[in-house]
């Protein structure tokens, strides 16, 4: 049987290059800490880049012990995963592109080569050949591994940035005693509004608000999705006690609504911040005039 | 539970305050519940001169269809006797909760708190309260 010898002989490379990584260790980690990747990350001292060579080694160790070379979730990756992760993130903060930080991996690859020949008494033997394999998939499958990390890193960092645009990009400003607006950039999609609605109602319960304003000056386009949005909104305000007027309804925007049959309803509209401000002030019997000159009768 | 062996342990207690009626809703409004208060309600409207409901759900997690079929029961209930509904207190989660379940309540008037609820009722119908330094004044110049 030609295909159960094959595999019987990588599984024994497999275990023999697991072996070797045990024993060979300390060299290895040695001349790692000579290669580019981690004379880069760990610029304090080589004792800390022969350490961190180490953990590397220990779990390709462990990954080849248990058979999976070729597997990136083994879990043997699982304990070098966040120094990869750290690794692979100082070399992008310095300016290196993803594929250059797989080059650097991939120059790991010889030295520990050479020294697994180095074990054989007949260099370019089968075995040995073999076992050159074993190590080659191994180490590339740790090239998929820091690639992978180093990805998931950058899709968190995204994930996180977009959560603080979404609160910084909301501010909720009192405008007078019980009117509070909400000055809205940017495009408007669900989770915003969502975000919108939620630190606006908390605003009307702080701010005792009656009076609610949402300036979409900033709003490049209204559809009718964003229309929904901004009724809904407008609904919830409504049922805290507040009274909504949407505001900053440029010309183009109120030909838009037009032309789609968007039916605002009973929204209260106005066409500046300015126009709803004094909307609201009036409503609540406040008066904004300019001073009385001086001398003048006062009334 | 000890509160069943009490002669009405699930009774939403209605507070009259001069001309109007306050109902505190708290926690779970169930059937029965619902059902009772609803005849005490248009019970004590009938039988003094009620001019105002104020309906405080500041209490209340979750509003579902249910309840927000009672609450515009009540309301229609009370205008049939002529007297005005408020709902006061709603808190942000469940306004949003209802807004998503397309329950919007119109025709309900809203307020803050009770004490907004009150001043609504001082003022009339009118939303816009009358000033006398309003006469005349436009928008800002």
């Amino acid at each position: 049987m030609q295909v159960s010898e094959q595999d019987a002989a990588s599984e024994w490379a497999a275990r023999k290059v697991g072996e070797f990584l045990r024993v060979r260790q300390e060299q290895i980690a040695q001349r790692w800490a000579d290669a580019e990747l981690f004379r880069t990350v760990f610029t304090v001292s080589r004792d800390e880049a022969v350490e961190a060579g180490k953990a590397v080694v220990d779990a390709l160790s462990d990954v080849a012990s248990s058979g999976r070379l070729d597997d990136i979730t083994a879990p043997g990756f699982q304990t070098v995963r966040d120094q990869l992760g750290r690794m692979a993130a100082s070399r992008a903060r310095t300016g290196s592109t993803p594929a250059q930080v797989a080059g650097e991996v991939a120059e790991l690859h010889q030295p520990a080569v050479t020294l697994l020949r180095g074990e054989f008494p007949d260099p370019a033997g089968d075995q040995a050949q073999e076992c050159a394999l074993a190590l080659t998939v191994l180490m590339g499958t740790l090239r998929l591994v820091v690639m992978e990390t180093t990805l998931r890193q950058g899709d968190e960092l995204i994930a996180r940035q977009r959560l603080q645009l979404l609160e910084v990009a909301t501010p909720v400003i009192k405008l007078w005693d019980g009117i509070v607006a909400v000055p809205l950039i940017g495009t408007l999609d669900s989770a915003r509004s969502q975000v919108v609605m939620e630190s606006l109602l908390d605003a009307i319960v702080a701010e005792r608000a009656r009076y609610a304003i949402l300036d979409i000056t900033g709003v490049p386009t209204v559809d009718s999705l964003v229309a929904q949005h901004l009724m809904k909104t407008v609904a919830a305000a409504r049922l805290m006690g507040a009274e909504c007027i949407v505001s900053g309804i440029r010309p183009a925007i109120a030909q838009t609504i037009v032309h789609l049959g968007i039916d605002l309803g009973t929204v209260v509209t106005r066409s500046s911040l300015a126009d709803a401000l004094a909307y609201a002030l009036r409503q609540q019997g406040i008066v904004v005039a300019p001073r009385t000159p001086v001398g003048a009768n006062l009334s | 539970m000890t509160g069943s062996r009490r002669a009405h342990p699930s009774r939403v207690p209605v507070l009259a305050l001069g001309a109007t009626l306050l109902i505190t809703l708290q926690g779970e409004l169930h059937d029965s519940m619902a059902e009772q208060l609803q005849e005490d309600l248009t019970h004590r409207i009938a039988h003094s001169p009620v001019t105002g409901v104020v309906i405080d759900i500041s209490g209340v997690d979750i509003v579902d269809s249910f309840l927000g079929r009672v609450l515009a029961e009540i309301a229609s209930h009370a205008r049939l006797m002529a007297a005005r509904t408020i709902l006061a207190g709603m808190r942000p989660a469940v306004a949003i909760t209802l807004v998503e379940l397309g329950l919007t309540l119109p025709g309900l008037p809203t307020a803050l708190d009770v004490e907004r609820a009150l001043a609504m009722f001082e003022h009339g119908p009118c939303p816009d309260p009358p000033h006398p330094r309003r006469a005349n004044h436009a928008d800002l110049p």
